[in-house]
């Protein structure tokens, strides 16, 4: 095995085909889209160098402003949303239902598996107003308010969109924190029972501090998918009303495929980009000088 | 860390990729009809010179058909297929070249074949702008959505003036005057380069028999329009159905207006940069109709009511008011959609604006989605099929489908009310315009459009949503 991998040669073979195609399919279109981040123009009229316009144009950009507000605002809210959710049902799992929660988590998850789109088309019909109301405009007429227009508001859309969101990945979040959960040791948890910790203080000051590199892993992770999103929001409001649930990721999109603006597209593509390595480099290092003082 | 720059650059590749998909599969095409490849020059050069032989030889060769056999020795062949790119919603053109093929058409079939392919219409600008790019464009494709976009085909000579061809053939009769007016404002070109497979006039539907029990007569002016709305209101009747998910429906509105108010050419001074949407005059317009929406003149929830929900609404007697094109006439012209009867929709032009400088005479037109022939290849085997779709397209599509296009037809006939009523109105056009976002950017139709439900429900303000508009035309 050492004679083969000390080869030279044969590890130029071995990696060469998959380098190959990841040269071809990543790092040249990565190269290619920042090279458009300087140009201006479209695949009929040719692309011209037109320096930082494109950088200027960003900066000057209420509607590109506007989606760096909602993509953070979404990504706070949801991560905060979804790990909180998260964490109490593997609370939930581990220390209430313990045994017998195969089947409420299967449950709990289930709804990670579906669609995006099948889960916004349902999200719309239970939050419609017209042909119909829809379910929860029933529930709120039942008790006497009077129906919400849901999509035709920009607070209320984004509110919408975070329910399906939450409701869509706390499965999943609950199964990444129950396996944090799980890791801490029986003994530890009975010892603080027998100093007579009682619920909350044992999760406050045992539960809590034990899981919480899994928890930074999760809001990591979480953080990070959330600044992408792009499929919920496109299936349940399509951006609107207006552009006021527009992510970064749709404004991106819409720039360079329906408005053909591909090195403007780019230039936010690139500005996701440094947002996204920001955010993560921020959380790293947050989390090494909390590893630190521990 | 580098998951996040991979799934980043992960989406970054799906557009290149995507775009060079396309570029692939449209390059085995251009592979295809490369026999005909050398000749697109040649075609093009020769359109002009046998254009002015057909002129010349006018006075002996007084019919289409000799006209066209004299100057086609001139042309080159050109490829040997008519490939059509459809957009996947439409069926209707594509429907009617393929019975024209087995009819009217076989010569012209014989020599270059018709072959459809679609495309889904969501990205049918997208597709076109890159096949343009690659000098890879179909013999015949549906014209862009985005009349911009267009522009730049003729300006870069992507495809053939149509509007000299037939004068060549000595077919430039088979156009209304009204269809290829409407072309030209929209394209900014002084002959056209597409051919009008709808001719559509639009304005307000009503239904009679409600204007009759709330004792409304045709509102003649905007007041009117909004007393009715009021009045329609109070009776628990909501008094327009429209699309706020499409956008447009609402947006046509503030476009008349505009019309109506400073005239036919104010949109245009805003493509020229003469006026600005955000000017007080213009806010006006969007104002006004976010008045309308606020006092509840689209029913509630206008930002979820989709297309066939605004038409159900309309033809099910729910509503009273229905802003429309002629292209409904289908949906009007179905017992088993209209549950009002046909005998029961009224027709009105766009009301009048007090001291306004428009008049209702001015017509709202468009030319629905045009077909378009590619100039790469265009050749003689190209030119019969554009002699047989300008002469036999109009009744075909009005026999088969009910439409109205902007050919002339001759036997084009109807014992429905509405289609008639359409019929009359553009004969008796005196003028057309055309609509809100025609002359504006690809960003600001859509942001004109993505707006619309917001200011008709009240959630921004006319001067608002100009605003939004005026700087995504700018951007």
């Amino acid at each position: 095995m050492n004679a083969v991998l000390g080869n030279k040669k044969a590890i130029a073979l071995l990696l060469g085909p998959a380098l190959l195609v990841y040269t071809l399919v990543m790092l040249v279109p990565i190269f290619w889209s920042f090279g458009y981040t300087f140009q201006s123009g479209s695949p009929l009229a040719g692309f011209h160098w037109v320096g930082l316009t494109n950088f200027r144009t960003f900066f000057d950009d209420p509607t590109a402003w506007a989606a760096v507000r909602f993509t953070i605002k979404y990504a706070v809210v949801l991560t905060a949303g979804q790990i909180l959710a998260g964490y109490g049902l593997a609370l939930l799992y581990v220390f209430f239902l313990r045994r017998a929660s195969g089947l409420i988590r299967t449950l709990v998850f289930f709804p990670i598996i579906l669609p995006t789109v099948a889960v916004a088309l349902l999200f719309q019909q239970i939050f419609a107003s017209v042909p119909m109301e829809g379910p929860v405009n029933t529930i709120l007429q039942g008790v006497g308010i009077d129906p919400i227009d849901w999509f035709g508001h920009p607070a209320t859309a984004f509110w919408v969109i975070i329910v399906m969101d939450i409701w869509r990945s706390m499965g999943f979040y609950a199964v990444l924190l129950y396996a944090g959960l799980v890791d801490i040791p029986e003994e530890i948890i009975e010892s603080a029972r027998l100093d007579g910790a009682a619920r909350w203080s044992l999760v406050r000051s045992i539960v809590i501090p034990l899981s919480f590199p899994v928890l930074i892993s999760t809001v990591i992770f979480s953080i990070n998918g959330t600044l992408k999103v792009f499929d919920s929001v496109l299936a349940l409001t399509g951006g609107g009303p207006g552009t006021t649930t527009s992510p970064l990721t749709l404004y991106m999109f819409q720039t360079s495929f329906s408005y053909g603006d591909y090195g403007y597209g780019s230039t936010i593509a690139l500005v996701l980009t440094i947002l996204c390595l920001v955010v993560t480099v921020a959380i790293l290092r947050t989390n090494r000088r909390e590893g630190r003082g521990a | 860390m580098t998951t996040t720059r991979r799934r980043l650059s992960v989406f970054a590749a799906l557009g290149v990729a995507a775009a060079l998909v396309a570029g692939c599969s449209s390059s085995t095409g251009a592979q295809g009809d490369s026999s005909g490849a050398s000749s697109a020059t040649s075609a093009e050069s020769s359109a002009p010179s046998s254009a002015a032989s057909s002129s010349s030889s006018a006075g002996e060769a007084s019919s289409a058909s000799d006209s066209a056999t004299a100057s086609a020795p001139s042309l080159a062949p050109g490829a040997a297929q008519f490939a059509y790119l459809s957009q996947t919603e439409n069926t209707t053109i594509s429907t009617i070249l393929t019975s024209l093929s087995t009819t009217q058409c076989t010569d012209a079939q014989a020599a270059a074949p018709l072959s459809v392919t679609n495309s889904p219409g969501a990205t049918f600008d997208q597709k076109l702008q890159l096949l343009g790019g690659q000098d890879a464009l179909p013999q015949a494709f549906m014209a862009p959505g985005t009349p911009s976009l267009m522009k730049q085909l003729i300006s870069s000579g992507k495809v053939v003036d149509v509007g000299a061809q037939l004068e060549s053939m000595g077919l430039s009769d088979q156009i209304l005057p009204a269809a290829a007016s409407t072309l030209n404002a929209l394209y900014g070109t002084t002959s056209i380069h597409a051919l009008p497979t709808e001719f559509n006039i639009e304005g307000i539907w009503y239904n009679k028999k409600i204007f009759a029990d709330n004792g409304i007569a045709v509102p003649a002016t905007w007041d009117d329009l909004t007393s009715a709305a009021t009045k329609l209101e109070a009776a628990g009747i909501q008094p327009m159905a429209a699309s706020g998910k499409d956008g447009w429906p609402i947006t046509r509105l503030i476009g008349d207006y505009i019309f109506r108010s400073l005239g036919p050419d104010a949109l245009q001074k805003v493509a020229d940069g003469q006026a600005k949407l955000t000017d007080p005059d213009y806010v006006k317009a969007a104002d006004a109709i976010g008045e309308l929406g606020k006092a509840g003149g689209f029913g509630k929830a206008v930002s979820s009511v989709d297309y066939n929900i605004a038409m159900n609404l309309f033809l099910s007697g729910k509503a009273a008011m229905f802003y429309m094109g002629s292209w409904a006439l289908g949906n009007f012209n179905d017992p088993k959609q209209n549950t009002i009867g046909v005998d029961n929709i009224g027709f009105m032009p766009f009301p009048a604006v007090a001291g306004g400088a428009g008049s209702v005479d001015q017509v709202p037109a468009n030319a629905g989605v045009p077909l378009v022939l590619g100039a790469k290849n265009y050749g003689a085997n190209q030119q019969a099929w554009l002699k047989c779709i300008a002469n036999d397209y109009g009744d075909a599509v009005f026999k088969d489908q009910g439409v109205i296009s902007g050919f002339k037809t001759t036997n084009a006939t109807s014992d429905s009310p509405v289609t008639k009523i359409v019929q009359d109105t553009i004969a008796s056009a005196t003028s057309s315009v055309l609509w809100f976002e025609a002359l504006f950017s690809a960003k600001g139709t859509n942001v004109s459009q993505q707006n619309a439900a917001q200011l008709a429900n009240g959630s921004i303000t006319g001067a608002k949503f100009m605003q939004l508009v005026q700087a995504a035309n700018a951007g």
